[in-house]
């Protein structure tokens, strides 16, 4: 760095003392590295965030045709059973017609490959900028394509959760999920 | 060792030498952290500044991670400084190297001031440097005692509220005072938010007199335990790489005895009475300060008198700021008094004494050697410094560093 | 400077020893509570670790006696696969477990406890418990030996160092004013505590059957207690260790640097 170096003297063996720079240098090194990782490391999310990162949702009492919302890592979870109309005109849906192409049955499979067309879970945040979509509770506006119609800028999803129209590029996203028993379905 | 005094540096390397023509930190380093001239008879005791930077700067690292993770509410504060210790990643490391960081930089800075008194690091023409020192101190005092408070144990909550209740021995706006830093009726949330703001403020005020504290050593540069002044470039040596590594050395000793705390007794230092819940309707039956403030805690409870104990309490740090003007000596180091050095053992011996009187209950015989030892530590500041200085006949000052240490070497 | 160091170091001993001898004087002589005995904890020293069967053991003590009053709020479920058993038999041991939560509409229910819970409490809240056990809150547990002078210790000796009122001396039921009604304990600060022997042999049945006698339903609950209080105790001791060899082999490093810069000045 600098011109000026380690005085040179007539002392010692320099190789011997460029040798402990060296060694004492390189293990400074890893001394730094292995304080600086718990550092980052602390960080991180905490043991009670990770045990709140799944979470195991009870199906049995949602009606076909009816919605549930659950909050899970902090967002809005959509768990919908929808009717056998539902799923058809999902299934009818050419995918030439699509923003974000998916077929129907590529977004009712879960972890373990098992496809459930009646549950569809999907994580309730419009791609376009955040928003909640709407659709959901009975009463709700379900938007053109009778899925989710989100009020900030009018993107609408059909009943598969696709995007159809407005502003959003993505279909609603689909968190991991699996089915542990034929009620329940965890999430995460 | 031409390069070591005063020789403009130049730079090889062309990106170093542009910013440096612009903004000269490079030069700076070099001049004052490479061939800075450093008398070149330091003991280990010189160490400790180093030591307690590396400290500082660790205590302000670990302090900042944990501040991620504090709530400083009082029914949260309690539970979060558990859910660190339990639950957040590194979080139980974090807070050990913490609670006991604060210890181990108070054993650095207590070994610094008594090397300072000891050698007369403070006469002049370094008393600033010295009071730069004092205010640090005081600084580190109160950053420790707002410190201890967060986590919200009976310790904190009771410590709390008979530290301040001290200023309540004011006359006519103690109590008025007293509301004031509570902001609040009693130690309740607001005291506890106030807290937290000026534990994380503090610190850095501490780094910016530290700044000056060197800057004020690197006008005169460093006392040696000779206390003579360096005649020429046969004293002293460029501080790097002589001192950067003797500190480095100093340092990694220092932590392994720091380490050998943290990971296998972390709450040795503390008091077992911090993990319950603050309450304040329950006074735990012995309050007692971290070790560290024993000795002052020991002074403000020898003086049966409210508003004289707080006096004497803050006196004692007091004078520590005019000790340069205290001491008549001609001599700095205590190497070459050979009476007063008796006494310097003698005060640290009166320091310890009352740190364990601060630790026991105001009660049989700790009462009268607490009052005897307080007596005794102004006695030592305000007349055996001034009086022994004058009648006392130092040994002969060696002609130079050079020569005292080679002819110590045979 | 070696004269220098000696003296300095022999006055600090002497004084140091001076000190410890008065304080235990004043230990002995201010306080009537009997020294808990110290007993060999699984946990000691340096290289100590839990022992996860009798730490096993003492959440069923724990569970079946002390949980009827006291509460361990900071740990949660899921804390307990640290104690060596997997998510399913945690989950089995917590099936019965029903905790208050909020339905969607805001009304309080009960429903099955969830590894991510925190400890089910006794009481809602420390008025309600201080109301239910004659105006004192039972304390805690979480961290419940830290929180004590020789933890592990004391809280054993308190466990069984119960005199029932038919063993003391009028000169005890005298001076500390004590009752029929009173619980005698010859560890407790002031003697009359309020909680009533807790433990007896044969108070639980051990899953493992071990034999349940006072003394080691005792040993097993201060385990579990010293566990929770202190979960990350062995991370903690083998990080220690790894960072002490390292801070040895870079202080023996740092000497010969030290050294071999020096050698020209000496």
């Amino acid at each position: 760095m600098a011109a000026s170096s380690i005085p040179a003297g007539g002392h010692g063996d320099p190789t011997r003392r460029d040798f402990l720079m060296v060694a004492t240098g390189a293990l400074g090194a890893v001394g730094v590295a292995a304080v600086a990782w718990p550092f980052i490391n602390n960080l991180n999310p905490a043991a009670d965030t990770l045990a709140l990162s799944s979470v195991e949702v009870n199906v049995q009492p949602i009606a076909v045709g009816q919605a549930v919302t659950v909050k899970w890592r902090g967002k809005p979870l959509f768990i919908r059973h929808r009717t056998p109309e539902e799923i058809k005109e999902a299934e009818a849906v050419p995918l030439s017609q699509l923003r974000d192409p998916q077929t129907d049955n590529s977004r009712v499979t879960d972890t373990a490959k098992k496809v459930r067309p009646e549950w569809l879970v999907q994580i309730g945040v419009c791609t376009h900028l955040g928003c909640v979509p709407l659709g959901n509770k009975p009463g709700d506006p379900k938007g053109p394509f009778g899925g989710w119609f989100c009020p900030c800028h009018g993107s609408a999803y059909d009943t598969s959760g696709r995007i159809r129209q407005g502003p959003a590029p993505k279909n609603l996203e689909i968190p991991p999920y699996l089915f542990t028993s034929d009620t329940l379905v965890r999430v995460g | 060792m031409a390069s070591s005094h005063g020789t403009p540096p130049a730079f090889n390397n062309k990106v170093i030498a542009w910013i440096d023509h612009r903004l000269p930190i490079f030069s700076y380093i070099e001049k004052e952290y490479h061939t800075f001239p450093t008398p070149r008879n330091f003991n280990y005791f010189w160490n400790f500044g180093a030591i307690a930077t590396v400290m500082l700067v660790l205590m302000i690292a670990t302090g900042v991670v944990l501040a991620t993770n504090y709530t400083p509410h009082t029914s949260m504060a309690f539970d979060s400084v558990e859910r660190i210790m339990r639950d957040v990643p590194s979080g139980w490391l974090m807070r050990y190297l913490h609670m006991n960081g604060a210890s181990f930089f108070f054993i650095a800075v207590y070994v610094h001031i008594f090397r300072g008194m000891y050698y007369g690091s403070y006469k002049a023409p370094r008393e600033l440097l010295w009071i730069l020192g004092v205010i640090i101190f005081l600084l580190m005092m109160a950053t420790a005692f707002m410190g201890y408070v967060l986590p919200w144990g009976q310790m904190s909550f009771w410590g709390a509220t008979v530290i301040t209740n001290l200023f309540s021995a004011i006359p006519v706006v103690g109590d008025s005072i007293v509301t004031w830093l509570w902001g609040g009726f009693a130690v309740e949330n607001p005291t506890l938010n106030r807290f937290y703001a000026l534990h994380y403020l503090l610190p850095f005020v501490i780094v910016a007199v530290v700044a000056l504290h060197v800057v004020a050593l690197h006008v005169h540069g460093s006392n040696n335990p000779l206390g003579i002044d360096p005649k020429g470039p046969q004293d002293t040596v460029p501080f790097h790489p002589y001192y950067t590594m003797k500190d480095g050395f100093g340092v990694v000793v220092f932590l392994i005895v720091y380490a050998a705390f943290v990971f296998f007794s972390p709450n040795m230092l503390g008091d077992a009475a911090n993990y319950i819940e603050a309450n304040p309707l329950v006074t735990p039956t012995h309050i007692v300060p971290e070790w560290y403030f024993l000795p002052y805690y020991a002074i403000l409870r020898a003086i049966p008198d409210k508003l004289g104990g707080v006096l004497a309490m803050f006196g004692a740090i007091a004078v520590l700021f005019v000790l340069p003007w205290l001491d008549t000596s001609r001599v700095r180091s205590c190497s070459f008094r050979p009476i007063y050095k008796w006494f310097m053992f003698v005060l640290v011996i009166d320091v310890v004494v009352l740190g364990v009187c601060g630790a026991n209950p105001p009660e049989g015989w700790y009462v009268p050697i607490a009052q005897l030892a307080t007596v005794y530590y102004f006695f030592h500041f305000l007349i055996l410094l001034p009086v022994l200085g004058k009648i006392e006949r130092p040994r002969p000052l060696p002609p130079s560093i050079a020569d005292a240490v080679l002819k110590k070497a045979g | 400077m070696r004269k220098f160091i000696v003296t300095g170091a022999i006055a600090l001993a002497a004084l140091a020893a001076g000190a410890f001898a008065a304080y235990g004087e004043s230990v002995s002589a201010s306080e009537s509570e009997a020294k808990p005995p110290h007993r060999h904890w699984h946990f000691e020293g340096p290289f100590g670790t839990y022992d996860r069967a009798a730490a096993q053991r003492g959440y069923q003590v724990y569970h079946e006696v002390c949980a009827a009053c006291h509460s361990l709020s900071l740990l949660a479920y899921r804390n307990l696969m640290e104690l060596g058993l997997n998510e399913n038999q945690v989950k089995d041991l917590i099936k019965d477990i029903q905790v208050p939560d909020l339905n969607d509409d805001g009304a309080p229910i009960e429903r099955p406890a969830r590894l991510s819970d925190r400890f089910k409490k006794p009481f809602p809240n420390t008025a309600a418990a201080a109301a239910a056990n004659n105006g004192k809150a039972p304390p805690d547990l979480s961290v419940i030996v830290k929180a004590r002078e020789e933890g592990p210790d004391y809280i054993h000796a308190l466990l069984t160092g119960y005199v029932p009122f038919d063993k003391l001396t009028p000169k005890q039921i005298k001076e500390f004013d004590v009752t029929k009604d009173d619980n005698f304990n010859k560890y407790f600060p002031g003697h009359k505590i309020g909680m009533p022997p807790p433990l007896a042999d044969d108070k639980v049945t051990y899953v493992d059957g071990t034999k349940a006698t006072t003394d080691q339903e005792a040993s097993d609950v201060v385990e579990f207690l010293a566990w929770a209080s202190e979960p990350h105790m062995e991370d903690r001791k083998r990080t220690g260790v790894r960072v002490i060899l390292f801070l040895l082999a870079m202080a023996g490093l740092m000497y010969a640097v030290k050294r071999s810069v020096w050698s020209d000045k000496h």
